[in-house]
């Protein structure tokens, strides 16, 4: 349990770190913004309460935010996919639900379940963003534009981190 | 009472999403509203000296670009030298340093933070209230026109990008002096700008520079911004929209110069009263 929770720590940093000085340098113009940090809301253990998922969500936002210059956009869009985690695990429930131990990555349940589970979260934390950011209807499109082309490569860079991150596990 | 709670209580995650959305809605729009430093911004302590560490690892790689630049400037500059002037000054009547008064001075100051991408873009300089900025100051480079403070605190101050839906930019055409507001625009790259209003007379052709006009408080006039690029008439407006082709390189800033506008004060003060005045004649 302590180690779920150290482990869970280190990541929390090394994403925000990796996110704020390696991603956010990396232009790719104006339609591809990738928030990779998002991995923390999608791999954080089943048990986690959910209250906490709601607080966690909110700090990880604001501490983005903060590297950002944005003030509570990405907290509102984290907060959002915090909420809406629960439910949609419980769409993607194996028939005989989840077991204890078991954590919502690749190595667990599969490559399908993982592509389907994340897009769905990354496309919605995209959304929520992008569109607070523009706060008007009237670039409808070419905003939608901006959210499926980065959320595409944010799943991308996920995915990859992932297999990285289990490589690391099984020398452990 | 007693209901209503535990009602709460067992509803408390959606009570505690909601309650934490407007929370993040208030900060967004507080944000918005008032451009002052809100206690989590870029300018915070913490985030901007891990964000100076890594610009400043970044600067190595752009050193030769600013070297150039420099050195550019430094021959401009040093053609402006009395020196320069030796020769045909003999013959003129040299005014006094009464007949002259600055107007502008500049600080230097290094970009510790920077976007291009984003719908609204923000810059980070490394200068402060105690360097003697404050906000609304102008923010250009050698090449031309970055943007302006939007807060300030003690060693830092973050500056409104060109590149910022809500930047507006009295401009003119430096030809003939016909001068419209420039904005960033939908569809704008990080290298492009919209100039509009301008007069279906004038004639325009593409490569035409475009500067600051002399009606900003801000920016001194003359301040290059641009180049023409494309001109449209949109149907149904007696006006061009130009494209602009920005002269300052948005993805290579490292250091940059603000502006003050030392009559500023003055000039205000004066608008102001006769603003007053004439709606107590009214």
């Amino acid at each position: 349990m302590v180690n779920t929770i150290g482990r869970n720590i280190i990541r929390f940093f090394v994403l925000v770190l990796v996110q704020v000085l390696v991603i956010k340098n990396i232009e790719l113009g104006r339609f591809i913004n990738p928030f990779v940090y998002v991995l923390f809301m999608i791999v954080l253990p089943f048990e986690t309460p959910k209250w906490m998922l709601l607080i966690i969500g909110f700090i990880l936002g604001l501490t983005i935010d903060m590297f950002y210059d944005t003030m509570g956009m990405h907290a509102a869009a984290c907060v959002f996919i915090a909420f809406v985690r629960p439910s949609v695990l419980n769409w993607f429930s194996p028939r005989e639900g989840y077991e204890f131990g078991m954590q919502p990555t690749i190595q667990y349940l599969g490559v399908p379940w993982f592509l389907s589970y994340s897009a769905i979260l990354i496309v919605l934390h995209h959304f929520v963003l992008f569109f607070i950011e523009v706060f008007r209807f009237s670039e409808f499109f070419s905003t939608l534009l901006r959210v499926i082309i980065s959320s595409i490569f944010t799943l991308l860079l996920v995915v990859v981190s992932q297999y990285l991150f289990n490589k690391q596990k099984e020398e452990e | 009472m007693r209901n209503l709670f535990l009602f709460i209580w067992r509803n408390y995650f959606i009570f505690l999403f909601l309650l934490l959305e407007t929370l993040c809605v208030y900060l967004i729009v507080q944000n918005n509203n008032f451009q002052r430093a809100s206690f989590v911004n870029s300018s915070n302590s913490i985030s901007a000296s891990i964000l100076e560490a890594s610009a400043n690892v970044k600067e190595y790689f752009y050193l030769k670009d600013a070297n150039e630049k420099l050195a550019k400037e430094n021959a401009e500059l040093r053609g402006k030298l009395m020196v320069s002037y030796a020769v045909s000054l003999n013959d003129v009547h040299i005014s006094h340093d009464t007949s002259f008064h600055q107007k502008y001075t500049f600080t230097s100051a290094k970009v510790v933070n920077n976007s291009t991408n984003r719908r609204n873009n923000y810059l980070t300089l490394n200068k402060g209230s105690k360097q003697g900025i404050k906000n609304n100051m102008a923010v250009i480079t050698s090449l031309g026109v970055v943007g302006q403070v939007k807060d300030v605190t003690d060693n830092f101050c973050t500056v409104m990008s060109l590149l910022n839906s809500k930047t507006t930019i009295s401009s003119k055409i430096k030809k003939d002096g016909s001068y419209g507001p420039l904005s960033w625009d939908e569809g704008d790259d990080f290298s492009m700008a919209t100039l509009h209003d301008i007069p279906t007379h004038v004639r325009l052709i593409p490569g035409d520079t475009i500067v600051t006009s002399a009606y900003s408080l801000t920016f001194p006039e003359n301040i290059m911004i641009g180049t023409v690029e494309s001109y449209v008439q949109k149907s149904g407006q007696y006006f061009y929209t130009v494209k602009v082709k920005l002269s300052t390189d948005f993805k290579k800033l490292s250091h940059v110069y603000i502006v003050t506008n030392i009559m500023k004060g003055e000039q205000e003060e004066l608008e102001k009263k006769s603003e007053t005045d004439s709606k107590i004649n009214q």
